[in-house]
C-alpha cells in the first residue's frame, strides 16, 4: 500500500542531516506504526525512479503524520540528494506503508540501544515506545564529532560518545554489565554492527537477543546482462541501477518490501550462471548462494546469468 | 503405548541436544548425578570454560568428585531437588548477560531448571540441555494446574484432582512442564492400562 503525501516542513537538523515531515493532503490520519518501522519513499527525478526506505522517527501512535530524517550521501544514488536539494514543502511524494524489520522485542527486561551517526533514527520511534511501556533501557550513540550530533529529540538519559572528544564507546564494558533478559538492537554502518554483534557472540549473548538494522543501499557495479526465463527477456543492467530496478523498468514483476537486502521479499531463483554472484544481501544462508539471489542489492559479473523472473 | 517424538518445526517437546561449548563470560552447569557424565565430557572438549563456571550438582554423590576435580569457579551441591529452584534463583541474583547455561540429567530436571532459568530472564537461546538418566516428566494438569515431579506412567493420576491424565507430549516453557490432559473425557470411567514413558 502507498499513498500520496504532502512535504509539509524541511528542516536541517545538522550539517548532513534534514528532517521532513509529511501529512495527508486532506489532513486525513496515517495509519500508525510501531517503533523501529521504516517507510519506503518514492521519488520522481527527472527519468529516474528512485526508492529509498527510511526509519520513522516520530512518535508511532502519532497519525498525524510521518517524521523521518535523511542524511546527505554524496557517493549514494542520488535519493539523499534530491530529498535535501530539490524535495520542497509542498510537494506531493509517495510514501509506502510503513514496514517493521526492528521492532522491539516486548518480553525484554531491557532494551539496550547502540546507534552510530544517523542511525539513530529507528530508536527514536523505539523510544516513544520504551517510555510509554515504562521499559527500562540504555541507549548509546556513536558520533565522530560534536556538530554531527542531530537536533533531534534524543532523550537527556541517552550516552553520546564523541570519537573526537576521545570518548569512545567502551563496547565491551556495556555489554559486561546487563542484566539477564537484556536485549541489544543496534543500528549503524555495516563495520559497526559486525562490530557489536561480534563481540556481543564472543561475550555470550545469544542470537535471540540480538537485532540489527542496517540500510543497504544497493552497491553500483559493472553493467550486466541477465536473461528472465519466464518473462522471455535479456536485459541490461546499468552500473547505477539495481537488478530488481532494472526488473521493474522492463516491466517484470517482482515482488519487494525493504529494497536493502534484509526482509527476503525479493527472493529469485538462479536457473543458469556462468560468472559470479555479488551477493550484498543479509537474507540468503551461504548454502543457498549458489541457486538464489536478491535483486534489490545484489549482482552480477560473468558469462550468463537467467533467474526465474 | 509409545509416545512419538515428532521431528517437524511445530514440535512442541524440547530437545536435547549433546552439550557443546559456546563463547561466554561465565557459564552455569546443572546436573543431577547421571547428567554429570555430560558435564566432564564438556569439560574434556572445552577445559577453558571451567574458571568461568559455576556448577550446581544436585544429590550427586560418586559424581560429585570427579567434578570437583574439574576445578570450577564455584561449586554448589544441592541434597534434594526440591532445593533446586531457591539454589538457582541465589545463582542468579547477580547474573549478566554473557551467561550461558548447561544442563544436564533428568527429563523434570532439565525441565524445571530452564523454567527458573527463563523467569529470571535469561533468553531461551542461552540454554543448552542434554538429557541424560531418566525420562520421567514434570507434568501440569491442565485441570487443576497441580504440578507433578517425575511422572514416570502414562495415564498418571493427578495428586491434585484425582483425573487419569493422558501425558501429553505438548510442552509450556513458561512452566517447563508438560500438560497432562483428562484421558477419559469422551469415555468416562474407560482409562487404558498405564505404560511406562519410554522417551
Ligand atoms: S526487497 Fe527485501 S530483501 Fe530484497
Amino acid at each position: 500500500m502507498t499513498q500520496v503525501l504532502r512535504l509539509t516542513q524541511k528542516q536541517p537538523v545538522s550539517p548532513r542531516i534534514t528532517r521532513f515531515r509529511f501529512e495527508h493532503p486532506e489532513g486525513r490520519s496515517l495509519p500508525v506504526f510501531s517503533g523501529g518501522a521504516h517507510v519506503m519513499v518514492t521519488m520522481r527525478d527527472g527519468e529516474v525512479l528512485r526508492r529509498n526506505a527510511y526509519s520513522l522517527i516520530s512518535d508511532p501512535q502519532d497519525s498525524s503524520g510521518y517524521e523521518i530524517a535523511v542524511q546527505r550521501e554524496d557517493q549514494g544514488r542520488g535519493g539523499s540528494n534530491f530529498l535535501h536539494e530539490k524535495a520542497q514543502p509542498g510537494m506531493m511524494l509517495q510514501i509506502g506503508a510503513p514496514v517493521n524489520l526492528f521492532g522491539l522485542n516486548l518480553t525484554a527486561r531491557k532494551h539496550l540501544m547502540i546507534a552510530g551517526g544517523v542511525g539513530i533514527t529507528p530508536f527514536l520511534s523505539q523510544l516513544h515506545e520504551v517510555v510509554r511501556l515504562h521499559a527500562p533501557f540504555e541507549l548509546h550513540l556513536a558520533i565522530r564529532s560534536r556538530n554531527e550530533l542531530p537536533a533531534l529529540a534524543i532523550p537527556d538519559a541517552a550516552q553520546v560518545h564523541v570519537s573526537d572528544e576521545g570518548s569512545r564507546m567502551n563496547l565491551t564494558e556495556i555489554l559486561s554489565t546487563q542484566p539477564l533478559g537484556t536485549h541489544l538492537y543496534v543500528c549503524g554502518s555495516a563495520r559497526m554492527i559486525e562490530g557489536v554483534l561480534t563481540e556481543a557472540s564472543a561475550l555470550g549473548w545469544p542470537k535471540d537477543a540480538l537485532h540489527s538494522e542496517e540500510f543497504l543501499a544497493p552497491a553500483p557495479g559493472v553493467p550486466f546482462e541477465v536473461n528472465c526465463a519466464r518473462s522471455d527477456k535479456t536485459l541490461t543492467v546499468g552500473a547505477h541501477q539495481s537488478l530488481l530496478e532494472a526488473l521493474e523498468a522492463a516491466g517484470i514483476d517482482t515482488p519487494w518490501l525493504c529494497r536493502g537486502g534484509a526482509c527476503g521479499q525479493c527472493e529469485t531463483d538462479i536457473l543458469a550462471c556462468d560468472g559470479e554472484i555479488e551477493h550484498h544481501d543479509h537474507w540468503l544462508d551461504p548454502a543457498e548462494h549458489c541457486s538464489k539471489i536478491m535483486p534489490c542489492v545484489s549482482r552480477f559479473r560473468g558469462a550468463l546469468l537467467t533467474i526465474d523472473r | 503405548m509409545t509416545i512419538s517424538v515428532p521431528d517437524t518445526v511445530f514440535a512442541s517437546r524440547p530437545r536435547h541436544a549433546p552439550l557443546q561449548a559456546r563463547p561466554c563470560a561465565s557459564a552455569l552447569m546443572i546436573a543431577d548425578e547421571a547428567g554429570s557424565a555430560a558435564l566432564l565430557s564438556l569439560a574434556k572438549l572445552a577445559p577453558e570454560l571451567m574458571p568461568r563456571s559455576t556448577i550446581l550438582i544436585c544429590s550427586g554423590s560418586d559424581a560429585t568428585a570427579a567434578i570437583r576435580d574439574l576445578q570450577p569457579a564455584r561449586l554448589v551441591e544441592i541434597g534434594a531437588r526440591t532445593e533446586l529452584p531457591a539454589a538457582l534463583r541465589g545463582l542468579l541474583a547477580e547474573a549478566r548477560m554473557g551467561l550461558q547455561a548447561y544442563i544436564a540429567g533428568a527429563e523434570d530436571l532439565i525441565d524445571q531448571a530452564v523454567a527458573v532459568l527463563q523467569t529470571a530472564g535469561l533468553p531461551p537461546g542461552a540454554i543448552q540441555t542434554e538429557r541424560r538418566g531418566s525420562p520421567a516428566r514434570r507434568m501440569q494438569c491442565v485441570h487443576c494446574k497441580a504440578i507433578t515431579e517425575g511422572v514416570t506412567s502414562d495415564p498418571y493420576c493427578c495428586p491434585g484432582c484425582s483425573r487419569s491424565l493422558y501425558v501429553r507430549d505438548h510442552f509450556s516453557r513458561r512452566l517447563g512442564a508438560y500438560q497432562g490432559v483428562c484421558v477419559d473425557a469422551e469415555t468416562p470411567g474407560i482409562v487404558p492400562e498405564a505404560q511406562e514413558i519410554s522417551q
